[in-house]
């Protein structure tokens, strides 16, 4: 699906405060309430806009920590990649599941209610995740910036 | 905070598409719509949802290629870690900006067009940050979000 500058201009404004009313989003994208909604709606039908979803604030759930596992995995086993993804989706707190193309192979996003639920987590689940040749872990201590815009 | 069924499953259709009506939301669950409506609003002001995502076709727009880029800085201290964060902050094409404990300072998430593109973001803007030591860069293949345990 193409999209003109004008899609663009309305993208830009839904992306950068996307609780806002629409009506008001038309107005800074320039364009009247009702083409807003039809673009708006032509670009979720056309798949450019896949979805507009609610996140959940793990914090305010008494999740406080979130760690990055960065995990190679055993390349020799063809199906390596397949079946941890598989058995990581069984675990609750993994939250987003990756793969790469680099030094890293994939990286689950673990959260815990605090370090003894981490370490829980961790002894229980993540280390009896299948293929794993290697877990490095990040914990976050700060976002500092959490745009999820691209510049269009 | 008390969550029952009901909140919780209202919690995971949101964050599947956050602009269901409440009375369609409701539908599913043989909740009346203003009921369903009163109990979105209450998980709204439990605070329980932080800002909406907006999930576009990233490769549909051009923006052929995300990488993770772990970053470790060369010199540390309060002055430089704030100077590098304002610094990396007004990148465009950085979506994330994470501090990190471990093997790195920084986590970033980088959109760009292609290779090419990346390569330019990465030479002009990344590595001129100051007090940007070692750079690890990882190319994203595919990434799933789960529901977490709701």
């Amino acid at each position: 699906m193409q999209v003109d500058d004008t899609d663009r201009r309305i993208l830009r404004q839904v992306q950068a405060d996307p609780e806002a009313p629409a009506s008001e989003l038309a107005e800074r994208a320039g364009v009247t309430p009702a083409t807003f909604a039809r673009r708006l709606e032509r670009m979720r039908e056309g798949g450019v806009v896949k979805a507009i979803r609610e996140q959940v604030d793990w914090r305010a759930l008494g999740y406080e920590v979130e760690v990055s596992l960065r995990v190679t995995l055993d390349k020799t086993e063809p199906r390596a990649f397949d079946e941890f993804i598989i058995a990581a989706r069984a675990v609750p707190e993994v939250i987003s599941i990756g793969t790469f193309l680099g030094r890293v192979d994939a990286r689950l996003l673990v959260i815990a209610r605090d370090m003894s639920d981490y370490q829980r987590i961790y002894r229980e689940y993540i280390l009896s995740l299948p293929h794993m040749t290697d877990i490095e872990a990040l914990m976050q201590v700060a976002t500092i910036k959490d745009a999820q815009s691209v510049p269009l | 905070m008390e969550l029952d069924d009901i909140d919780r499953h209202l919690i995971r259709a949101l964050c599947e598409d956050a602009t269901q009506s409440a009375g369609a939301l409701g539908r599913e669950m043989g909740l009346s719509q203003p009921a369903t409506w009163r109990r979105i609003k209450r998980l709204k002001e439990l605070g329980i949802f932080g800002p909406r995502r907006v999930d576009l076709d990233l490769e549909g727009l051009g923006f052929g290629v995300t990488v993770f880029l772990g970053i470790k800085l060369a010199t540390k201290g309060r002055v430089s870690l704030e100077d590098f964060e304002r610094a990396v902050r007004a990148i465009p094409e950085v979506q994330t900006v994470q501090h990190v404990l471990g093997l790195f300072d920084y986590r970033l998430r980088v959109v760009a067009q292609d290779l090419p593109d990346f390569e330019r973001v990465l030479r002009r803007r990344i590595m001129t940050l100051p007090g940007v030591g070692n750079v690890e860069a990882n190319v994203l293949l595919s990434e799933e979000r789960r529901p977490g345990p709701i």
